[in-house]
């Protein structure tokens, strides 16, 4: 009943209230780029970037309501990093079909980060456990903040980070 | 905190190159047809001004006076939220303008997009787009040609929240005594562009 009523109400004019595309990204694209590129590599982080917000953009006027809209962004971005990362993890087959090394890695992040071999470990990580890792060390965000983001409870937040973590310790020090 | 910890915390990512990413962006859109409604700003004369363009035409342009935050978030509401910063599709409102201001323009060629006008206001609106270059009218005139003759303050109304100003020219409609009237743009402005049309009133 309320619901028929709120629709008859949006109909005469757009009852939703977004704020116009463009502050969204002038707001979030330096963030969402520094996730990206410590969840993927900087060579793949700028066209996920794209994507993320050809994907938002494309969304964005079915939104039911303003809210959340940077924790959108991150839902978007990480599906887009995970698209990214499983569809590295398919290629050196391809590869290996043109007479190049297998398995080798496209993307190699000497220069941007140092320390590259911790960093493909992260990007190894279960997609979960990446995220909560980038937001808590990159991005230096507290349990709280990151349970919003990834759209779960902070403990849920705090598990991934510590179950992440111990997986990184143990690649290091294979 | 741990080794690892620590060198997490040392990654540095590098700068995102914002210009990069914008003229990348708005490419895409524009192929994917998800630029609804494309804006850029552009110096003038009379200040600077936001122009905002969509597939029908030009929808919107606004003076400095009116923050960039609140004439983006009224096209989001009214128009579409899908608002980019896109120069290159405002280019040829924004080359009309400018041979406009140089003199050299007396007709505008763009199409025009009525969107963020209803009812009486566009009748108005659309009676006044029909006033050519050098010529003034009065807003008993415009009110007539919207078909409500004794709705002169009304037409005012419609004609100072005229959401194209310039381009629709409310500033072509004066007082029927042959005061200037009002101008939503302040009357400095007003006052320029009837000069620069050779129009301006002569006051004793």
């Amino acid at each position: 009943m309320r619901r028929s009523h709120a629709r008859a109400n949006a109909g005469v004019s757009q009852a939703v209230s977004l704020p116009p595309f463009q502050a969204l990204v002038d707001a979030h694209a330096a963030e969402l780029h520094r996730f990206l590129t410590a969840s993927i590599g900087p060579d793949l982080a700028e066209d996920c970037l794209q994507e993320t917000f050809i994907s938002a953009l494309r969304a964005y006027p079915r939104l039911r309501h303003g809210e959340h809209l940077r924790a959108w962004l991150y839902t978007i971005a990480h599906r887009k990093a995970t698209d990214a990362v499983r569809r590295l993890s398919r290629r050196p087959s391809t590869v290996a079909m043109d007479g190049l090394p297998p398995g080798r890695e496209p993307s190699q992040p000497a220069h941007e980060l140092a320390d590259d071999g911790l960093w493909l470990q992260v990007r190894a990580l279960p997609t979960k456990q990446r995220a909560a890792v980038v937001h808590r060390f990159v991005m230096d965000r507290d349990y709280r903040s990151i349970g919003e983001l990834m759209g779960t409870t902070e403990e849920a937040a705090r598990q991934n980070v510590r179950a992440g973590l111990l997986r990184l310790r143990k690649e290091m020090d294979r | 905190m741990s080794d690892v910890e620590r060198r997490l915390t040392r990654g540095q990512t590098p700068q995102l190159d914002a210009e990069r990413l914008a003229d990348e962006l708005g490419r895409r859109a524009l192929e994917a047809g998800l630029a609804d409604v494309a804006y850029a700003s552009m110096d003038s004369p009379v200040g600077e001004l936001l122009v905002a363009v969509t597939d029908r035409g030009l929808v919107r342009v606004a003076f400095a006076d009116e923050p960039d935050d609140a004439v983006l978030g009224e096209l989001a509401v009214r128009v579409s939220p899908r608002v980019l910063r896109l120069p290159a599709r405002t280019d040829t409102a924004r080359r009309e303008l400018d041979e406009y201001f140089a003199g050299d323009r007396h007709r505008f060629d763009l199409p025009l997009d009525w969107s963020l006008v209803r009812g009486f206001a566009q009748g108005v609106l659309r009676a006044t787009s029909r006033v050519p270059f050098g010529a003034v009218t009065t807003y008993r005139q415009v009110a007539e040609a919207a078909g409500s003759p004794r709705a002169s303050r009304a037409a005012g109304n419609a004609l100072g929240s005229n959401p194209i100003p310039i381009v629709v020219p409310c500033h072509r409609v004066l007082h029927s005594g042959g005061g200037l009237g009002g101008y939503a743009g302040g009357l400095d402005r007003k006052r320029y562009l009837l000069a620069l049309e050779g129009s301006l009133p002569t006051t004793r």
